[in-house]
């Protein structure tokens, strides 16, 4: 198994569900992040006090897959995301060791 | 038939003779002190049968009521206004200023002074405001609020019960140390702030009050005054005042911890926004309302207050956009407030082009102000209400001799009122009264200051400036938006 963290941008978190349900991945934690790669934000004026604001929100998508799928998954994904301008975000990829399904003790690919 | 419709005649000039000294009576502005009325026109009411003078008296009552109904009405909703000025109003517009961490303890700032000062008001403060005394300060006369009743007190306002005149002045004495608290916001110790607040009312706020509106007050244009200048309603009191003590306590206390390199966004200009538009339509009652009564001059002073405002908007949105490149929301209702601020002693003098023009000249310098000279100087004016009040309202208070008409008010009885009357003189009342409030509120605000720092210290720890006065002042938190 694998886990990908995608790191994309808030407003296209709907039509990345939408692509990932669509090729059947049906399970995913979504959190609001706030980070910089190569954007590092934007400047803010408050009554003549500038500010740079180099955090900026993200959506951060937790997606653990069969190994087999990784390119399909990471594909479908990339192409959902993307608008083509410097902060579209990252997906990185690592090994799963296990996977516990809580309400009945499942292991591996099963509880996912 | 014929002696009837005699009898009407006499009926009906005799009423119209005491309607029209009857509105004489009210035409005045905050302070005056009209002469009593209407007593003369009931001589010649001798002349004719008691069942027709009796019908003539109650016919005057009937109209004196009709009018207090109508000024009572407007008077009344006023007051309602101001204080709605102060809560919500300024606590969200302070409010939504600060970090997130502050928004409680600064809207608390504006909300506990309507009922601190509110207490202190029916004790006290109300009797050393307006009750005659010296030129500086009233008398006890009306402590606990003795002798204040239905009856009108015709040394201010001819045609409300004194009870509404009182509750109306309260509304101002209320708002007025709630616009320092701008200054040392984030930083100042509660205990500190409420007794900051308390000795202010008593060492600044009330003899000044007296001095401008109170019967003999030192600065009173109507009512005796050495140094007359016009005030219509509150430039040099409210704001000057509250502005030049917000920068004391500013350069008193020292910067924010972290100015002015951390980050100190506001949290959310949407709350500002919210509590500017508030205090746009509360200020309808603070300046209209200062007219006392609902007529003419109310509407005058309506007008020029909105003109006054959008012209601010728009003249701190240009220079801003020119300057910095983007006409931000924050600055356009910042342009607003200034132009309130402007406007307030001309509301009742002057002609809605001329508001105009204050109101533009004050989002401009107000501006600048902000952005430019309190940056050169490196103090933390937190909110800006030194920049926006002090200034705005020092600007309005010079501009008020310049523009101030006697076809708008004509207090001097057909004599010139103002520069463009051709009485350039007042300019230079405007300027004593403007320098006097300027000295007292620096030397007020400094000993107060001392006072409170040896009675109880008033910046909060280190510790307790990083957690946020919301946490270590009151123990609870703005936005709990897991619960």
């Amino acid at each position: 198994m694998i886990k990908l963290e995608a790191i994309i941008q808030p407003h296209k978190l709907e039509s990345v569900k939408a692509a990932l349900l669509g090729i059947g991945v049906d399970g995913m934690t979504v959190s609001e992040v706030r980070g910089h790669g190569r954007q590092k934000g934007h400047k803010e004026t408050y009554r003549g006090m500038e500010y740079n604001v180099d955090l900026l929100p993200k959506m951060k998508l937790e997606i653990v897959i069969p190994n087999a799928r990784q390119e399909e998954v990471i594909r479908t994904l990339a192409d959902a995301a993307k608008t083509g301008v410097i902060g579209d975000g990252k997906i990185f990829v690592t090994d799963i060791v296990d996977a516990v399904r809580i309400r009945n003790d499942d292991r591996g690919e099963a509880a996912i | 038939m014929n002696s009837l419709s005699k009898r009407t005649i006499i009926a009906r000039l005799l009423l119209t003779l005491s309607l029209v000294l009857a509105f004489a009576d009210v035409t005045l502005a905050q302070s005056p002190a009209p002469a009593a009325p209407t007593e003369t026109s009931a001589a010649p009411a001798a002349a004719i049968p008691a069942e027709i003078a009796k019908k003539l008296d109650d016919l005057d009552k009937a109209a004196k009521n009709a009018q207090m109904s109508g000024d009572n009405a407007w008077m009344l909703t006023s007051a309602a206004l101001v204080l709605m000025m102060t809560g919500p109003g300024l606590a969200l517009f302070y409010g939504g200023l600060v970090r997130k961490k502050n928004v409680l303890g600064t809207m608390m700032h504006s909300f506990i002074l309507m009922a601190t000062v509110s207490v202190i008001w029916a004790v006290i403060g109300y009797s050393l405001c307006f009750a005659e005394g010296s030129p500086f300060i009233g008398d006890f006369r009306y402590v606990f609020l003795k002798g204040v009743g239905a009856e009108p007190n015709g040394d201010y306002a001819g045609t409300i019960p004194q009870q509404t005149w009182m509750i109306y002045q309260l509304m101002f004495a209320i708002i007025t140390p709630a616009l320092i608290s701008g200054a040392f916001a984030e930083r100042m110790k509660f205990s500190a702030m409420l007794l900051f607040m308390t000795l202010w009312s008593f060492i600044v706020y009330f003899p000044m009050a007296h001095m401008v509106w109170g019967k003999g007050g030192f600065f009173n244009a109507v009512a005796g005054g050495v140094v007359p200048a016009w005030d219509f309603a509150g430039g040099t009191v409210v704001h000057i005042t509250s502005g030049v003590s917000a920068l004391v306590c500013a350069l008193y206390l020292g910067k924010r911890k972290g100015y002015p390199n951390e980050s100190m966004r506001p949290h959310s200009v949407v709350l500002s926004v919210i509590g500017a538009c508030l205090l746009w339509v509360g200020w309808f009652g603070f300046n209209a309302g200062s007219a006392l009564n609902a007529g003419p001059l109310a509407s005058s002073a309506f007008i020029v207050t909105h003109f006054a405002t959008a012209a601010a908007v728009l003249g701190w949105m240009l220079i801003e956009w020119m300057v910095a490149g983007k006409p931000s929301v924050l600055g356009a209702i910042s342009g607003a407030v200034a132009g309130l601020v402007a406007i307030t002693p001309a509301s009742g003098f002057v002609k809605p082009m001329p508001a105009m023009l204050i109101g533009f000249a004050a989002g401009v310098v107000c501006y600048l102000m902000v952005s430019k000279v309190k940056q050169m100087f490196g103090y933390d004016d937190a909110l800006d209400a030194f920049g926006v009040h002090g200034i705005g309202g020092t600007l309005g208070a010079i501009l008020t001799g310049v523009f101030a008409t006697k076809e708008v008010n004509d207090l001097r009885m057909g004599k010139p009122m103002g520069l463009v009357d051709g009485d350039a003189g007042q300019v230079v009342n405007q300027l004593i009264a403007v320098a006097l409030s300027w000295g007292l509120a620096i030397v007020g605000t400094l000993v107060i200051l001392k006072i409170c720092d040896l009675v109880c210290g008033v910046r909060i720890s280190s510790e307790d400036e990083t957690q946020g006065l919301d946490l270590s002042m009151h123990g609870e938190e703005g936005y709990n938006l897991e619960s």
